[in-house]
């Protein structure tokens, strides 16, 4: 017996209550107990009372003190033995419910003295002749694995499972598929299995016959499980992939949307394997109106599916072509749909539509939110970027945005300005004396280092650049880093065009720069130009106006193994966030050598590279905050110390996996080689960071893995 | 699979917790009401704080929450907490902090019914409804046999149908209920005109029926040439997209477009669709409104029923944004009520019925107070509510439902068309 708290308080009078004589009395107290244990008070302390009302006819008083020795077994092991007999007799109840009751709730106790009183039972209940029960033992099955795994293999439960897949009930094959899967990912995610390891639940061609016919038939929820099992399948050929997709297909006119995307996931998986390019094209055509219609669910679910839409139009761009107005925000949309469904306009924006698009974008841009606000601008540039017939139209709205003479609108409309000059270089000179005339509205250092480019790269094109940059080189230690680089290049840009004007304010920066800058990226950056000026001025002007490239608006976010990865996890939360899902599961730690180990088996070097990296960096932001387990972990997972090692360990790795594959210390010297521009790509050019070139962790986790490098590269 | 299910109130108490998987402990639901219900800034509703997702849905004043440990399913989870709210819903009518505490032991019972170990179970509410009820089952007290029915229902092909289903009168009621979404510009040209149909049914049918659904579905009647019958070729609607409920057989729709199925008993959603050709927009709104200097709005919207003048208008509400700084509106309405809510910065004009043709004008002017610093007025669009009864804006008639059973009895059945918008038929001006 525990012990007994006083004899007065709430526990005692449940405590009587639930001894009392009078049956109606005992359940009304099963109730408050289960009511108090919701709200978070301790009545582990009336362990014994409640079990006493255990045996009994009543059902649902039955599955509250079920409720109840769920929530508490593992705090009082020694009293649960109390329970087993009840159990194990009710797992021989005529009733089937009963049956199944007991049997779910036994795997779900959790205390190590009654496990062994469960195999019986369950190997009974896997037998049993009602179906519920079956389905429910299935379960139970995963269950036991996920706490005793060797009592799952010693009692032959996994061969018994595995034969259940023939089982002649839907629901059953349905939960059998779960709970395998269940187990396979529990035991493939064991430290000591080597990824050659083929797992506890290989699907075979005769499975998957199974998994076909069943399909058609089971509830909704057992078509995701049965469509992701699927999706691990490898076909043998294309005519096994065709055939796939042609039985999966149904499956879009499902009104469950995870079904859906379910579907979604298995078609695009499998019709890597199809050859005939006219089922690929009908299969595509297929796909696309099930997708818009998931736009009339509910915002959460609507959300998903425009993030994976997202994906899904990187991959295959034309998927939607015709579809842009259904992604036209409304009013009331939650922000992060409306958000996502501006990145998809942009996507589907093409010359045909992009009047529409435009007058759309337009209208966001006079909503109240400010980021979506800001964003809706930054869509104006991509688009800009994007079409070229389109971007004189784009200029014009942002001139109507810039006249509105709202501080965001207007610091964000020179920002995406910056850009656009970018691509197209000496197009829109006229625009240059209205930005100007907003300078002292700038205060966001984003806006002020993209209007100083602007001044510097059309140096002489305007007459007074010199008092205008004056201006930043007065306030030159107050401003950001951002800034200060772009004052530095700029006013270079202006002393290498106009000589003869800008010899003092030149003198003025680098001496500031140099002497009473705190940044060591400004100060190395001056040095060079000054340098590079003093020794030689004709090469100082092949590198300083160099041609650079113009900037494109790029088809994808993700590197292109990441993609695939991604698109084959269609409806996950990696698929989401865009994020492979070692950033954000397995306690947020990745060694490297998992990751390295992931890379071999991709064909294609570069690619497993780049997804190292990236899942390194964004390993690390996702470094786990909380550790939500404050029970000691079984295994000794590595926490503390060991954590730090992981760490520590990391950007050294990266930088070595980056520099296999492009040393940026060569790409700089073919460039002093004449051969000017070849190593750039579009981002960083200048030091600009791109918001054209998306800021997805593409751009980001290879910066930061090299900042010194890049920071020289910075400079053409 | 999800490893835990809550309930929270708006302050972040715990009405429900249930922990399906041993990944967490109890102490997860603080997390969620530090990082979310505390918040004011959460712009997502899907939190990921190391390997710990939190997914959540607000319906009234509460938080449905699923926690996650893994790469979860996103839409699977988002659409479980939605089937949870719409079994809630069915069971004690409205789902709020009341509702909820008063039935926490159903509720215990049901997401454990449609839940385990993180895996979604059978979620039909017929057949829950079966065997989880409001009123304490004896279990001596159900025979035995019923309950081997219930369960073999349950799992069975046909999950959502008892075999034994018997009525006097057999009747079938179907609803066709249209939402028109719309998306006009200030210039007046329609930027986005959809329409998301549902065909609701309500089947009081014995046996184990046989059915057969037919629509004015362009693809069907271009295929079968004379085949329905009733001609009429020319109105037939194009459907962009359906989806069904489980019991329609998929496969046959796709081979064939016949929508065959053995209906659930009682009431359930048969079909969604959604069209986007020809859609019939059945209110025009055309809006004029000036700002005169900075003190004053003047408002002038007329309303156009554009429906056969048999039908009629019901519910018909507008909403029309007012400027931040308005003081007071005067209205002047032929038909209905207008007031200012100040609260939410909009005129709403109510007119409880609007026959087809009819044209009516509201004339407006609300008096701004002078501010120091006038911002632009974001101008938010004109928001209309309405019901039309008998009409669809899509075009979209039924056909034919035909009912096949064992003893081929007769059956009555009962057509309905119903199109309406709520919050998502909006002009801008």
């Amino acid at each position: 017996m525990s012990i007994r708290g006083p004899r007065k308080g709430e526990n005692y009078e449940l405590s009587v209550d639930l001894n009392s004589e009078y049956r109606d009395k005992r359940k009304d107290a099963i109730k408050r107990t289960i009511a108090s244990m919701t709200v978070g008070k301790d009545v582990s302390g009336l362990f014994p009372d409640v079990l006493k009302n255990m045996q009994t006819d009543d059902l649902e008083q039955k599955k509250l003190v079920y409720l109840y020795l769920m929530n508490y077994a593992k705090t009082q092991p020694e009293l649960v033995i109390l329970a087993v007999n009840t159990f194990v007799k009710d797992t021989d109840d005529p009733n089937p419910l009963v049956r199944a009751l007991a049997i779910r709730t036994m795997g779900c106790l959790r205390a190590e003295k009654i496990i062994d009183y469960l195999c019986d039972p369950l190997q009974k209940c896997l037998r049993d002749e009602n179906p519920y029960v079956r389905k429910t033992a299935a379960l139970c099955v995963a269950k036991l694995y996920d706490l005793k795994p060797e009592l799952v293999i010693d009692n032959g439960f996994l061969e018994q499972l595995q034969e259940m897949i023939s089982d002649s009930n839907p629901m059953v094959v349905a939960n059998t598929i779960a709970a395998l899967t269940d187990i396979h990912i529990a035991a493939t995610s064991q430290p000591s299995t080597s990824s050659s390891d083929p797992g506890v639940f290989v699907i075979t061609a005769a499975i998957l016959n199974k998994l076909l016919i069943a399909l058609n038939e089971c509830s909704e929820w057992g078509r995701v499980a049965i469509l992701n099992a699927l999706a691990r399948y490898v076909a043998a050929d294309d005519k096994e992939s065709e055939h796939i997709c042609e039985r999966v297909v149904p499956q879009f006119q499902h009104v469950n949307g995870s079904v859906v995307l379910a579907a979604v996931k298995v078609i695009m998986i499998h019709m890597r394997g199809v050859r005939r390019e006219d089922l690929i094209k009908q299969l595509v055509k297929k796909m696309a109106p099930p997708l818009v219609t998931l736009l009339s669910s509910p915002p959460e679910v609507q959300w998903v599916a425009l993030r994976n839409i997202n994906l899904l139009l990187q991959k295959r761009p034309d998927i939607l072509s015709n579809e842009m107005r259904v992604f036209f925000c409304k009013y009331n949309d939650p922000l992060y749909v409306k958000v996502e469904k501006l990145d998809i306009m942009v996507r589907l924006a093409s010359e045909t539509n992009v009047d529409a698009h435009l007058s759309e974008l337009k209208e966001y841009a006079s909503e109240v939110d400010v980021d979506f606000v800001r964003k809706s601008i930054k869509a104006i540039g991509q688009t800009a970027v994007k079409i070229e017939s389109a971007a004189e139209r784009c200029v014009n709205v942002l001139l109507e945005l810039i006249a509105t003479r709202v501080s965001y609108v207007v610091q964000e409309a020179v920002v995406v300005m910056k850009d656009i000059f970018r691509r197209y270089p000496s197009t829109y000179e006229g625009v240059i004396p209205t930005l100007c005339s907003n300078l002292e509205e700038l205060d966001e250092p984003e806006a002020k280092a993209s209007l100083i480019w602007i001044i510097g790269e059309y140096a002489n094109k305007i007459d007074n650049a010199d008092e205008l940059l004056g201006i930043f080189v007065d306030s030159f230690t107050e401003e950001s880093y951002a800034v200060q680089l772009q004052t530095l290049t700029a006013v270079v840009k202006l002393f290498l065009q106009k000589p003869d004007s800008s010899q003092g304010i030149v003198q003025r920066v680098l001496n500031t720069a140099t002497k009473d800058c705190d940044s060591p990226d400004v100060r190395d950056r001056a040095y060079i130009y000054w340098r590079l000026l003093s020794t030689d001025p004709g090469a100082a002007k092949a590198v300083v106006l160099a041609l650079r490239p113009p900037i494109s608006l790029p088809q994808t976010t993700v590197s292109p193994a990441l993609l695939e990865e991604l698109l084959g996890e269609i409806s996950s939360l990696a698929s989401v966030y865009h994020k492979p899902s070692e950033t954000f599961v397995g306690r947020g730690r990745v060694g490297v050598d998992i990751v390295q180990k992931k890379g071999m088996d991709l064909t294609d070097e570069r690619f497993s590279t780049q997804k190292a990296l990236q899942t390194v960096a964004a390993g690390q932001q996702a470094e786990n905050l909380l550790d939500f387990d404050d029970a000691p972990s079984p295994d000794g997972q590595p926490s503390g110390l060991a954590a730090t090692e992981v760490l520590s360990t990391t950007p050294a790795a990266a930088n070595l996996l980056a520099g296999t594959s492009s040393n940026p210390l060569d790409d700089l010297v073919s460039i002093f080689g004449g051969m000017g521009g070849s190593g750039m790509s579009g981002g960083g050019v200048n030091g600009i960071p791109s918001a054209v070139a998306g800021s997805g962790p593409t751009v980001a986790s290879p910066v930061q893995a090299q900042q010194p490098q890049d920071d020289l590269l910075g400079l053409f | 699979m999800i490893s835990a299910f809550f309930i929270f109130n708006q302050k972040g108490e715990v009405l429900i917790s249930r922990l399906y998987r041993t990944d967490f402990k109890r102490s997860i639901a603080d997390v969620f009401r530090i990082q979310v219900v505390s918040n004011s800034d959460v712009r997502s509703p899907i939190i990921t704080l190391g390997s710990t997702s939190f997914f959540h849905v607000r319906v009234n004043n509460l938080y449905v929450v699923a926690v996650t440990k893994n790469n979860a399913n996103a839409a699977l989870v988002f659409e479980f907490c939605y089937r949870f709210i719409s079994i809630a819903k069915s069971y004690f009518g409205k789902v709020d902090e009341e509702s909820v505490k008063n039935n926490f032991v159903l509720i215990y019972e049901l997401i454990d019914e449609i839940n385990d170990f993180g895996y979604p179970q059978n979620s039909e509410i017929d057949t829950l409804k079966t065997y989880i009820t409001t009123e304490s089952i004896v279990s001596s007290a159900i025979a035995v046999e019923e309950s081997s029915k219930i369960t073999s229902q349950a799992t069975g092909t046909t999950s959502w149908r008892r075999a034994d289903v018997k009525y006097k009168k057999n009747e079938a009621f179907v609803d066709v209920v249209e939402t028109v979404n719309l998306s006009m510009s200030a210039k007046g040209t329609v930027l986005r005109a959809d329409v998301d149909g549902h065909i609701q049914m309500r089947a009081y049918l014995s046996g184990t029926p046989e059915c057969k659904f037919g629509l004015n579905d362009k693809l069907v009647i271009d295929k079968g040439g004379g085949g329905g019958g009733g001609g009429g070729g020319g109105d037939a609607v194009e459907l962009d997209d359906c989806r069904f409920h489980q019991c329609v057989r998929l496969n046959e729709f796709d081979s064939t477009r016949t929508i065959s199925f053995i209906p659930p008993d009682g009431e359930f959603e048969l079909m969604k669709y959604r069209s986007t050709s020809n859609v019939k927009l059945p209110l025009r709104i055309i809006p004029t409104v000036t700002e005169v200097g900075t003190t004053q709005v003047t408002y002038i919207v007329t309303v156009k029923a554009n429906f056969n003048n048999k039908l009629s208008a019901t519910s018909v509400v507008l909403r029309i944004p007012t400027p931040l700084n308005t003081t007071t509106v005067d209205c002047k309405v032929p038909n209905g009520k207008a007031k200012y809510v100040p609260a939410e910065n909009v005129v709403v004009w109510k007119i409880p019925r609007l026959q087809g043709g009819q044209e009516i004008t509201f004339g407006a002017t609300a008096d701004l107070t002078s501010t120091t610093h006038r911002q632009v007025w974001a101008r938010p669009p004109i928001d209309v509510d309405f019901q039309v009864l008998m009409f669809t804006a899509s075009g979209l008639i039924v056909r034919f439902l035909k009912v096949f059973e064992k003893s081929s009895y007769h059956s009555i059945k009962w057509v309905r068309y119903l199109t309406k918008a709520s919050g998502t038929y909006q002009i801008r001006f």
